[in-house]
């Protein structure tokens, strides 16, 4: 009985990368199905009409979407190579740094990214503060999942790409290596593991793609 | 002393109350600290470093954050005794998914209404209605949002109708007309000795947002 897996996703994607990272480390076969965000297909809509977002991972037919909730699934699904560890306690801790991750992390690079002037300033500032709990957090591992990669490691991962993106497209230094060695190094180890490194969307085409969002945003930003 | 549990809670969080809905549910004996927001105390600074917020679980000396993380942690380490996800990783998936969207909409949309006016406050009152009426539609004819027995989405959700009547209040609508099985739903729940027990009296909740609604000046 064959199994159907399917991933809607689109190119550039960080959230649908952690589940190409996961299928890939448990060895699963899958489909890919790219989208044009700009003109979603009937099946994206029909898989999640709730959110109309990538990715959707489709199983045998049924969708789940989310990439938090699809990683969860997958690692519960396919018991290779687990990505949650067993205990309780620990995997509440590893739910709860994904969720800082996304909440906080992500948004205040972002916001690094895409503002200007003081705005900037304070984003940098809360950055900083939020990667010192994730340094902290490394010490002692090579990966936020110990000695391997996991759920964590996933769900923060696309940092490991996006940050030097940003810093080169912006001219500032977000991770100084002096500052958070432990989260630097993380990034280094992550970006170069085996199938980390084979998966990254092409650095040529992140680099047009985000200066072209931070042109537009600087451009609506000063016409109003 | 049996269980070796702490919360660390605030009485009108709806967040809070899912951790007391959870623990009821496992028939669990701890020890209740209501925390002063506006003068937090020692352990909740140390136990929740990052966010400083409640509610915390402290278990066995050992703090779990965010309401979601810590019900999921409750089910794992009590799994014996009524679980609430379900087993199968399908239905497990559509069970986070859901708890998930009352994340993203519910509180944000319902703090819209009682704090702005006007357009702003329309705006809002139509989305949450509409949001609600998506919840609604996942519940179709079953009990509980999973099937016969209450769980996951039903803990997620059924702490925020004891709001209710503080939205309909200030917004100036009827959320029982809109939804009318959503609200059978949150009195079916209400029926469960866990749930009633947990959740606020939506009167005094109203009247906290009237004091709130006074401190940051709105009218």
């Amino acid at each position: 009985m064959g199994e159907e897996v399917k991933l809607f996703r689109t190119w550039s994607s960080p959230f649908a990368l952690r589940i190409v990272w996961a299928l890939k480390i448990k060895g699963i076969e899958y489909e890919t199905v790219f989208e044009d965000l700009s003109n979603k297909s009937p099946l994206l809509l029909q898989y999640n009409p709730v959110h109309k977002k990538v990715p959707i991972l489709v199983h045998n037919g049924r969708p789940i979407a989310e990439s938090l909730v699809i990683l969860e699934y997958i690692d519960e699904t396919w018991k290779q190579g687990p990505l949650l560890p067993k205990d309780p306690y620990e995997r509440a801790m590893a739910r709860f740094w994904a969720k800082f991750g996304d909440d906080k992390v992500l948004t205040s690079i972002w916001s690094v990214f895409i503002k200007q002037g003081k705005e900037q300033e304070e984003a940098l500032v809360a950055t900083m503060e939020n990667l010192k709990f994730l340094e902290e957090e490394m010490k002692g591992k090579k990966f936020f999942g110990g000695e391997r990669i996991g759920y964590v490691d996933l769900a923060l991962g696309c940092l490991a790409n996006l940050i030097s993106i940003f810093e080169e497209i912006v001219g500032l230094k977000i991770v100084d290596e002096e500052k958070l060695p432990l989260f630097y190094s993380w990034m280094q180890n992550f970006a170069e593991a085996p199938i980390i490194r084979d998966n990254w969307p092409p650095r040529d085409k992140m680099i047009v793609k985000f200066q072209a969002l931070l042109d537009a945003a600087i451009a609506s930003s000063s016409s109003s | 002393m049996a269980d070796d549990i702490i919360l660390l809670d605030f009485w009108p969080s709806m967040f809070g109350m899912r951790v007391k809905i959870a623990l009821a549910e496992k028939d669990l004996k701890y020890e209740y600290r209501e925390e002063d927001l506006r003068n937090k105390s020692p352990l909740l600074l140390e136990m929740n470093p990052v966010h400083k917020k409640i509610p915390v679980l402290i278990h066995h000396g050992k703090p779990i954050c965010e309401s979601q993380i810590i019900v999921e942690y409750i089910d794992e380490v009590w799994k014996d005794k009524s679980p609430l996800l379900p087993s199968d990783p399908y239905e497990r998936a559509q069970a986070r998914f859901w708890a998930d969207y009352v994340d993203k909409k519910i509180f944000e949309l319902g703090r819209k209404i009682w704090t702005t006016k006007g357009e702003d406050q329309e705006a809002a009152k139509k989305e949450l209605i509409g949001c609600l009426k998506i919840l609604e539609g996942e519940l179709g004819e079953k009990p509980f949002f999973s099937g016969e027995n209450f769980g996951f989405v039903d803990v997620s959700l059924v702490t925020f109708s004891c709001w209710f009547y503080a939205y309909e209040r200030f917004g100036n609508f009827s959320i029982e007309a809109e939804c009318p099985k959503l609200i059978a739903w949150t009195k079916r729940c209400m029926q469960k000795e866990s749930v009633s027990s947990s959740l606020a009296d939506p009167f005094k909740i109203c009247g906290f947002v009237v004091l709130l609604r006074k401190k940051f000046g709105i009218e």
